[in-house]
């Protein structure tokens, strides 16, 4: 992908990432999530990653997010916008990020394998399918951990259900 | 483009995300800046999964190993959204509030 792909890409994640902060309005906030997803599936796709690009805009902008304004539409959120920024939680939230990109600056400029060029796919593999390839692996070398994030999955809906049900409907035992 | 260009994106990503749970009082709030967080993770393993190719020569392909621990990242990311919205809902239904600093009972 050429340069200017990726820095367009790359602001478009970075700024609505920061919209999803400084926005009032959570609904507002979700939206802006969408569109910086959407902007880290086109850079998964940049790396040659297609299958996990569409996995992200089917999972994450599609799945988790129409969960969340779900969630944002059936709570009340019109008390929440009312409500000042905490000064205390913005200075220090401000101090650990500051802190935090620091240490990043000098990790990636001490990082000598980071000066790396995008190497070329070999000639073989330059159009095999990256689903074919994952699809192997996930059935051979991950078998065990497909089936652990199987079982995961159905214990978190069990457990989501168990979760949303009404406390005051209590079963009546038949007489 | 260099890994340190991705890894970059990824680390200024992952600063917002983390600037967002402290700064921000709202509870779903902090949960979307916790998945900013979960996805600057996924593209630094899938840079390092690009640019550490595995084979040699004609056969070189990406290191689909790093792109599996994404798949499975996704997957246990999605259950968690569910179980932390379902979390939430119970939450807001005892107390009324997805404010963090009204639920200061544990405070002492």
């Amino acid at each position: 992908m050429p340069e200017p792909l990726f820095l367009f890409f790359a602001l478009l994640t970075l700024i609505f990432g920061i919209g999803v902060v400084v926005n009032r309005n959570p609904v507002a906030s979700g939206l802006c999530l969408v569109v910086s997803f959407i902007g880290l599936a086109a850079i998964y796709v940049s790396l040659n990653a297609y299958f996990l690009g569409v996995i992200q805009v089917l999972v994450y902008a599609g799945a988790v997010m129409v969960l969340f304004l779900f969630i944002i539409m059936l709570l009340d959120i019109k008390a929440e916008t009312r409500r000042k920024f905490n000064k205390t939680a913005v200075i220090g939230g401000g101090a650990v990020t500051l802190g935090f990109l620091v240490l990043l600056a000098n990790v990636l400029s001490s990082f000598k394998a980071g000066d790396k060029r995008l190497p070329a796919i070999g000639a073989d593999k330059a159009e095999a399918s990256d689903v074919v390839e994952i699809g192997n692996l996930l059935f051979t070398n991950y078998t065990f951990h497909l089936q652990i994030v199987g079982v995961l999955l159905l214990v978190a809906t069990v457990g989501v259900v168990v979760l949303s049900r009404r406390e005051d409907r209590v079963a009546t035992p038949p007489q | 483009m260099t890994l340190s260009h991705y890894l970059l994106l990824s680390g200024l990503l992952f600063a917002i995300g983390l600037a967002g749970v402290i700064v921000r009082r709202n509870i779903i709030i902090i949960f979307m800046c916790l998945e900013l967080m979960l996805n600057a993770g996924n593209l630094a393993l899938v840079a390092f999964s690009r640019f550490n190719l595995s084979g040699q020569g004609a056969a070189a392909q990406p290191n689909y190993n790093g792109q599996m621990l994404v798949f499975l990242i996704i997957t246990v990311a999605a259950a968690e959204v569910a179980v932390g919205l379902a979390i939430i809902v119970a939450l807001f239904r005892s107390r009324q509030t997805i404010h963090v600093d009204d639920l200061n009972s544990l405070q002492g």
